[in-house]
């Protein structure tokens, strides 16, 4: 265990020598925070209490939307670094060590989506209470069942980018699959609009899919708009540990059957 | 020779590069082109629930939404690349550029130059399309003009804030991603009626970083529509004049962070 906790720090560590990035990057999260929010404004301005929601839950939405993108890493597509070692063989290295591959980079990931939380997530997060008063968590126990709904959300966005990362291994460019990705992740997360006011069947498949576990979910335990929180949570869990389990087993899969890049 | 004729030169070497993968080019440009459906659907969505936003009819949100879609996916696909400009910095490679004989702009903008991002074109001018089309606009051949002409402002204008972007990472290496709040933020911001925003926000983008003439300004004639600001209406044709003004500026702010750039060394 502890050398994933190292594996992690040195995630931390290495995420925090941008600092500029970093603070270029939380720049560009609270703008589009802001100009995402006066759509949603203007939309429920028009539609007071669309889909359960008031102004103040949809803007809250917005802002945490935007805040999560660091921590749960929502629009990476993939993990460019994994895909990269594959395609140059250097993962090689990474199978002989005496650590799994993907608790491996789950740790590193989680290291990189900490310093995200604190320094990304955090200022456009104030710049949205500043202006516009976001709401906060009903109660202490909201504010815990978020944080559990946090976590899955981030195993759950982890879970679909290690596949597609090891589909480097049968594709050898990932760009493909990280588009698709990515655009999936941007779409029926809720990043782009909230999904519970997708239409008809669209809706109702796209709250069923597990990128609605990594964004939608978790700002409706933080809103109180779940209708059973325990549900919610379950769902993301099982996204979570479907997605894992499979990771793991193409994992075996690639390892065995794979010949690995290099010269 | 030229900056555009270098630059056409060095744009067709890289197209001969990528169609050795014509599926991998196929399969990248066909993502852009449903990223940016994705952008319309969300419009569409949005107009499921509501007949109108701060005003605005869809027609008239896709017409706003195709106008600056096209600009920005035009002014991507031709100096995009420029954000790179802080890897080339950092990895040396800007150094090998400065010793030839073409403008380092040009060979920046240019660098891996990719006709994929022109896959974004399709959507943004079908949303124009059919948002002119169901628009109470009578379209005389010089509304046609106006439109268009101030399409190309738009591109410029665009092009212009990815140049100022880039001329900033002389100074600050890694804020490429601030840059991102301007071109791809700028985009995000026109593609819908600028009424939505608060006020101080559009005297900003009108007065400062010009985004409001990419399409608002000059949309707003189309639409014959008063300026919810109340500006005078001679702004609405200033948009072809601005996009000189801001290439001006984006030009002296690039040789301005060339001549501070030290190289990287080792």
């Amino acid at each position: 265990m502890r050398v994933y906790a190292t594996v992690a720090w040195l995630g931390l560590r290495k995420q925090a020598t941008y600092a500029l990035a970093t603070i270029a990057g939380a720049f560009t999260n609270t703008v589009f925070g802001f100009v995402r929010a006066a759509v949603l404004i203007a939309l429920w301005q028009a539609r007071p209490g669309l889909a359960g929601y008031d102004v103040g839950d949809a803007i809250t939405f917005c802002f945490l939307s935007q805040a999560m993108i660091a921590p749960v890493r929502t629009l990476s597509g993939g993990i460019p670094e994994l895909a990269e070692r594959i395609r140059t063989g250097d993962v090689a290295i990474d199978l002989s060590r005496p650590a799994g591959l993907q608790a491996w980079w789950f740790a590193l990931d989680l290291g990189q989506a900490g310093h995200g939380t604190l320094f990304r997530s955090l200022p456009p997060l104030a710049a949205g209470a500043l202006v516009f008063g976001l709401n906060t968590p009903a109660d202490l126990a909201t504010g815990v069942l978020f944080a559990v709904s946090i976590a899955l959300a981030t195993l759950t966005s982890f879970g679909v980018r290690y596949l597609v990362a090891l589909g480097t291994f049968w594709l050898m460019d990932d760009r493909g699959l990280v588009n698709i990705s990515t655009l999936a992740a941007m779409f029926c997360s809720g990043m782009l609009l909230p999904l519970n006011i997708f239409p008809g069947t669209l809706g109702e498949v796209v709250r069923l899919l597990p990128w609605a576990a990594t964004v939608q979910v978790p700002i409706d335990v933080y809103l109180g708009t779940t209708g059973g929180v325990a549900g919610a949570l379950a769902f993301q869990a099982f996204w979570a540990v479907a997605l894992l389990l499979a990771g793991r087993l193409l994992t075996g899969v690639a390892e065995r059957r794979v010949v690995v890049q290099g010269g | 020779m030229g900056p555009v004729h270098a630059y056409l030169r060095l744009a067709g070497v890289w197209c001969r590069a990528l169609l050795q993968y014509p599926v991998s080019l196929a399969m990248l440009t066909l993502a852009q082109t449903v990223g940016a459906a994705l952008d319309v659907a969300a419009i569409l969505i949005v107009f499921a629930h509501t007949t109108r936003i701060a005003g605005f009819t869809e027609p008239e949100v896709l017409f706003l939404y195709g106008t600056a879609a096209t600009a920005f996916a035009l002014a991507d696909t031709l100096v995009g690349s420029l954000e790179r400009i802080g890897a080339h910095i950092r990895s040396g490679w800007l150094d090998v550029m400065l010793t030839r004989p073409v403008s380092p702009l040009v060979q920046v903008a240019v660098d891996r130059f990719s006709p994929r991002r022109l896959g974004k074109l399709a959507p943004a001018l079908a949303a124009l399309l059919i948002g002119a089309a169901g628009l109470d606009v009578a379209w005389t051949p010089g509304l046609v003009a106006f439109t268009v002409l101030f399409v190309v402002s738009g591109t410029v204008i665009a092009s212009s804030i990815w140049v100022v972007g880039a001329a900033f990472q002389f100074i600050a290496v890694d804020a490429a991603q601030a840059s991102n709040a301007f071109t791809y933020g700028g985009k995000e911001l026109t593609s819908y009626p600028m009424a939505i925003y608060p006020r101080d926000l559009v005297r900003f983008t009108t007065f400062v970083v010009p985004l409001a003439f990419v399409n608002w300004q000059p949309a707003l004639y189309v639409l014959d529509r008063p300026d919810p600001l109340g500006l005078p209406e001679w702004l609405r044709h200033a948009s072809p004049a601005v996009a000189l003004a801001t290439a001006a500026v984006a030009a002296l702010c690039w040789r301005a962070g060339l001549r501070r750039y030290r190289s990287t060394g080792s």
